[in-house]
């Protein structure tokens, strides 16, 4: 029996130690935001929070979770609040959208660590996410905006 | 009178030159036979003479095709990017060293790099100390002659402050040992795990000598 927590919820499975963390989430619970692309770590649409770094679930075993604090796209705020969720909508980033929720979960372990990235950290942060509808620019403009959303919230 | 207490004078003199002179020359050769090297530790002239530099360079030899092969070698990289694959081309994702070594931000090592490789072609190998060296020690092995990089290594300064006992101990580290066993598709080091060791440390223990050029 594994012992999980994802998004601050507990759960208890009977499952494959050697699982993806990725099929866990969104074949066994339920949660789909986390998408799949390439399966070996390459593109980052997959990316989680594990004990707050940006894993990438497709490769991370269920069993290294265990015990562990998982956070999916959908725990990322309560209320779809947090800053970069509000970017996001402002600056309309997505366009098919199918890689913006790694995308979001990368950005976010960005803006923990540094609380105004220039435009290097930002590259440094995000080169392993890619988006194939080439939405880059919009995603650097919101990262700043989320930031500065960030700032100002916490003044 | 005079001449004569001179001549004593001067004869005197010469004895203590000539006494100081014996004491300078054995005390100079006494002291040649002792070396302290950088572990502190008192090399005798009977240890110097076990030395045996031949036997040290041949063994460098080896140690330096494997060191400078992708396996040991994409991960001292010269640039703060890791290089990647047979032929280490860098690394995709450009993933930066970070002061640790162990990446930045949503690009650390270990958020792709598992504890143990992931099955499968061109999936990332696995270990839970995967990283590049620290940034205020590089430790670059990229484009070093066999001597830059034998002399390297063997400076305390340089290579992550391993003393002998430590630079004898790094070849048995998990990390180390882990550049054998790299996953799927991936070429080896041109020597047996086993026999790298024995060369590194017969290398070592044979002073680490490093080679001419």
């Amino acid at each position: 029996m594994l012992k999980l927590n994802i998004n601050k919820k507990n759960y208890e499975l009977n499952i494959d130690p050697d699982t993806p963390l990725l099929w866990v989430l969104r074949d066994v619970i339920g949660l789909v935001g986390t998408k799949y692309g390439c399966g070996v770590a390459q593109c980052g649409a997959c990316v989680v929070h594990l004990n707050g770094e940006a894993v990438r679930s497709c490769v991370t075993k269920v069993s290294r979770a265990a015990g562990q604090q998982v956070v999916t796209i959908e725990g990322l705020s309560v209320n779809n609040d947090h800053p970069l969720q509000k970017a996001w909508l402002e600056l309309d980033v997505s366009q098919c959208g199918y890689c913006q929720a790694g995308q979001i979960m990368s950005a976010a372990v960005l803006l923990n660590e540094n609380k105004n990235p220039t435009d290097k950290d930002i590259n440094n942060a995000m080169e392993g996410n890619i988006c194939r509808c080439g939405t880059y620019l919009r995603i650097h403009q919101a990262i700043h905006l989320a930031a500065e959303i960030q700032r100002k919230g916490s003044k | 009178m005079k001449i004569k207490f001179g001549k004593k004078l001067l004869f005197s003199l010469k004895k203590v030159i000539i006494v100081i002179t014996v004491m300078v020359t054995v005390i100079g050769l006494s002291a040649s036979a002792f070396r302290t090297n950088n572990d502190g530790e008192t090399v005798t002239r009977e240890k110097l003479d076990k030395i045996d530099s031949v036997a040290s360079l041949a063994a460098f030899e080896k140690v330096y095709k494997v060191l400078m092969s992708p396996r040991c070698m994409n991960c001292h990289p010269a640039g703060d990017i890791p290089l990647q694959g047979d032929d280490s081309h860098i690394h995709t994702m450009s993933p930066m060293r970070g002061k640790d070594g162990k990446g930045v931000y949503a690009m650390k090592c270990s958020n792709c790099h598992q504890p143990s490789n992931s099955p499968g072609l061109r999936t990332p190998p696995g270990n839970p100390k995967w990283g590049l060296p620290p940034a205020d020690m590089k430790m670059v092995f990229e484009g070093k002659s066999a001597r830059e990089l034998a002399l390297q290594i063997m400076d305390y300064k340089q290579n992550g402050h391993k003393n002998k006992a430590k630079l004898i101990e790094h070849a048995r580290d998990t990390l180390v040992k882990a550049g054998w066993n790299m996953g799927e598709g991936r070429k080896p080091p041109p020597l047996a795990y086993k026999d790298f060791v024995e060369a590194w440390d017969e290398w070592i223990n044979n002073g680490g000598i490093a080679p001419k050029n």
